[in-house]
């Protein structure tokens, strides 16, 4: 049986904003491709700092420190151009945040226009259809592309900023806690559309709703205090937690 | 003291602005009347003439009415290049740092300086500068004044434009660095876009500044009543023509003068109007 | 390829930020050329008696000059103008533009306090010179004279619209809780804000008052045609005063007292810059 080399690992992962506190101790584990790996904990336990590491988010600002290693098909990207990394790896946020100065359609490209990359009208086109199409909106929008994003629905500006980060084909999707500003029906539209995204893309996410992770993820990591206390089968974790830690706060006695 | 006393007594202190203001265009209105009765106000806006010869006095507003415009655009044009560099260094790049605190305090500072002492400055310093590069043989004219205001605006325009650049969200810039950009590309791409209108008013109110600024521009224009014909040529503005002749001036030219400062108003006041209703928007936006 | 194009972004990028950052620390310049330069120039003329005497003559101070002597006199007048001027705008601007800002801040929806606020940016925009056209045109003209109330006068129209706005903008900032809880013990409106918002604003609106003065204080254009000057020194309020920077101005255009110049301006610049940096602190301290 040929064995699948993972698309993600953490090993020895740590991150500290000051140099006492670290917010993410030690975590190592690796993430296959085309799955869907739901990150849990408590507020605070380090879970969107952990994900925000693998997008070099923690460059922007020259306090926090990351160690250890996050390899990205076997190199590790802590050692690598920052701009390089974040172009193969796309982050959706909490609040969706399209750019409040270009249209629908622009807002698309933007990862190509950020990047200084030009593509013809075709190109262009063929691009913001299957992106749209990929996120479900091209039905909704296709008659308004010339809209400003932020005319659009919650849930429809955040289908756009997904559809935003799959533009530039990456290899992993970062989802920090994606429907959280959003309605129950947009939310359930966003959860099914990640189901199918899994063909295309590896998707990490950040959530703090247990259903969320039960419905979505085949793979689970529950985080507290900083450390990865358990990584498994998201099923496996429900059913029949191995730490005590993470029975408490899927039996709501935690966080 | 009861409510509607209280109420009373804030209406009547809150009068005042109406008063000042209507007594403000009032008295410039009533004494501008003879220069425009006396040239028509069409021909007075467009006339060069000015001349006080006793018999044929002859007044026209036109020669400073360019004056003016060109020191303010020229001040414009060599304040973008510092002032908007300060926005960016206080208001992006060291936003909330030790080091942007301390520029924005020179900057306040140079707000500060009274703009008679910015007159000593060009005078002494400057117009010497000119005169040894061969600039200009005479060393004053509109490049030097306008120089000279150039730094005078700055600290508006810098301090406006980074509160407009601080205001850029977070979550707009970490979107675009998600997406693989660099800084500069962050702030030409999405900071100035989402920042812009902002940005463009407090340019507004710099000029409305530059517009109206008396004491420097008249130590350092080169005070001659002609129509400037290339920018390191003597001339004068509004303000300046007002500051050197108004006390020595009665009855026609008296009136001209005060109908030039009567244009001047209009045009400030425009302006300044302009430049705070874009910032009304761009402030909800 | 690729790795070229990551490189030559990166160095505009690069490029970018050191360019911003040498612009920006070329516009620090200026202030420490004119700080220098008339440090330098001015440091050894300021004296007891530079404070404390009037204006010299242009005559006296030919002879001073040809006998190779310093010239005697200084800037007294100037400053006593300048005070006593500076005092009677400020009596009457500060109670009137707080009590005006009071307004403002109590009223934000109301059609008239709307054309007070524009009234107020239109004034704080207008050009001083203007101001002193003005202030000719409503007081000098009618009595007959120029005099320290018409400089006071134009004082007064220039800081007016600065207080109404720092003390609108002070109060409100302030916790609307704050009003309620004194409306809720029974206060009324008048007692609220004269015991509990305008103390708590207090800062604030200090801070907006120094300001306010070191804006004025340099002005010279609005009192070259209201206080016009006098060469000694004088306390009568309804005849022609001199003032620091209108001294300055006649310094500038008589070539026999240029040397004062810049004690001057250095005695005008402490001044102003003091002000500033105070006003600054205080209200940095007020704000924690």
């Amino acid at each position: 049986m040929e064995s699948v080399k993972p698309i993600l690992e953490f090993n020895k992962t740590c991150v500290s904003y000051t140099k006492q506190t670290m917010a993410v101790k030690y975590v190592s584990a690796a993430i296959d491709r085309n799955t869907i790996t739901a990150i849990m904990g408590p507020s605070g336990c380090g879970k969107s700092t952990l994900l925000r590491a693998v997008n070099l988010m923690h460059n922007l600002y020259p306090n926090i420190r990351v160690d250890g290693e996050i390899l990205l098909n076997g190199e590790n990207i802590l050692s690598m151009e920052p701009i390089d990394v974040r172009r193969r790896v796309g982050m959706v946020f909490q609040r969706p945040a399209p750019f409040p100065t270009m249209s629908i359609y622009d807002n698309v490209l933007s990862g190509y226009t950020l990047n200084g990359i030009r593509l013809s009208k075709t190109e262009k086109d063929e691009t913001v259809e299957r992106c749209l199409r990929s996120v479900a909106l091209w039905d909704e929008v296709k008659d308004v592309l010339n809209k400003k994003g932020t005319f659009l629905s919650g849930g429809q500006q955040q289908r756009l900023c997904i559809a935003r980060a799959l533009a530039l084909k990456p290899d992993i999707l970062l989802m920090d806690e994606p429907t959280s500003a959003l309605d129950p029906i947009a939310t359930a539209h966003i959860e099914q559309l990640m189901q199918v995204l899994q063909k295309e893309v590896t998707i990490l996410i950040v959530t703090h709703n247990m259903g969320q992770a039960m419905r979505i993820s085949s793979k689970s990591m529950f985080m507290y205090l900083g450390e990865l206390v358990e990584y498994g089968d998201t099923a496996t974790m429900f059913s029949n937690p191995s730490d005590e830690r993470t029975k408490a706060y899927l039996t709501g006695k935690m966080g | 003291m009861n409510d509607k006393l209280y109420n009373i007594l804030l209406f009547v202190a809150a009068l005042i602005m109406p008063v000042v203001c209507g007594g403000v265009v009032y008295a410039l209105v009533t004494d501008a009347y003879e220069a425009f009765e006396h040239f028509g106000f069409f021909k007075f806006l467009t006339s060069s003439e000015w001349s006080y010869t006793e018999g044929s006095e002859q007044y026209g507003a036109l020669p400073f009415i360019t004056g003016t415009l060109m020191t303010t655009l020229l001040a414009l044009i060599f304040c973008i290049p510092f002032s908007l560099p300060v926005a960016l260094f206080v208001g992006e790049y060291f936003k909330g740092t030790r080091i942007a605190a301390i520029l924005s305090t020179v900057t306040d500072l140079l707000a500060g300086i009274p703009s008679i002492i910015y007159g000593l400055w060009g005078f002494y310093t400057l117009r010497p500068l000119i005169m040894a590069l061969n600039i200009s043989p005479q060393g004053s004219g509109i490049l030097t004044a306008s120089l000279v205001l150039a730094i005078m605006i700055v600290p508006y325009a810098a301090s406006l434009s980074a509160e407009f650049i601080k205001m850029v969200p977070n979550d707009l810039k970490e979107g675009a660095y998600s997406l693989g950009a660099t800084r500069a590309e962050v702030i030409r791409k999405v900071v100035f876009p989402v920042a812009g209108s902002g940005i463009f008013s407090s340019y507004i109110l710099a000029i409305g500044r530059a517009l109206g600024e008396t004491m420097t521009v008249t130590m350092l224009i080169g005070n001659t009543n002609n129509i400037p014909d290339s920018i390191t040529s003597t001339g004068n503005s509004m303000a300046s023509i007002i500051a050197n002749q108004f006390g020595e001036a009665d009855d026609l030219r008296l009136s001209s003068l005060i109908a030039i400062g009567l244009i001047l108003f209009m045009i400030t006041a425009f302006i300044n109007m302009i430049g705070k209703i874009m910032i009304k928007r761009a402030r909800i936006a | 390829m690729d790795k070229l194009k990551i490189r030559n972004r990166l160095a505009k990028d690069k490029a970018l930020k050191w360019g911003v950052c040498l612009l920006a620390a070329l516009t620090a310049i200026p202030l420490f050329a004119i700080l220098g330069e008339v440090f330098w120039r001015g440091y050894d003329q300021l004296s007891w008696s530079f404070l404390t005497e009037p204006t010299p003559t242009a005559y006296k101070a030919m002879k001073a000059i040809e006998a190779g002597e310093p010239i005697p006199g200084g800037i007294a007048n100037g400053i006593i103008g300048t005070m006593l001027m500076l005092g009677m705008a400020a009596v009457v601007a500060v109670p009137i533009g707080i009590l005006c800002g009071a307004f403002l801040a109590e009223n934000p929806k109301n059609r008239f306090a709307q054309t007070v606020s524009y009234l107020t940016d239109l004034l704080q925009g207008t050009p001083s010179v203007i101001i002193g056209i003005v202030v000719y045109i409503w007081v000098v003209v009618p009595m007959k004279g120029y005099s320290a109330i018409a400089g006071s006068v134009a004082l007064f129209v220039m800081m007016l619209p600065l207080i109404i706005r720092s003390t609108e903008e002070t109060l409100k900032i302030l916790p609307a809780s704050l009003k309620e809880a004194g409306l809720a013990l029974g206060g009324n409106r008048a007692r609220v804000m004269l015991k509990v918002q305008l103390p708590a604003a207090f800062g604030g609106i200090f801070t907006g008052i120094l300001l306010a003065i070191s804006r004025v204080i340099g002005e010279t254009a609005p009192l070259m045609f209201t206080a016009l000057g006098c060469s000694f020194i004088r306390f009568a309020v309804d005849k022609p005063i001199s003032a620091v920077p209108l001294l300055i101005w006649e310094f500038f255009n008589d070539p026999n007292l240029q040397e004062l110049i810049w004690g001057a301006s250095l005695f005008l610049l402490l001044f102003v810059l003091t002000l500033n940096l105070t006003a600054k602190y205080l209200a940095k301290r007020w704000n924690q």
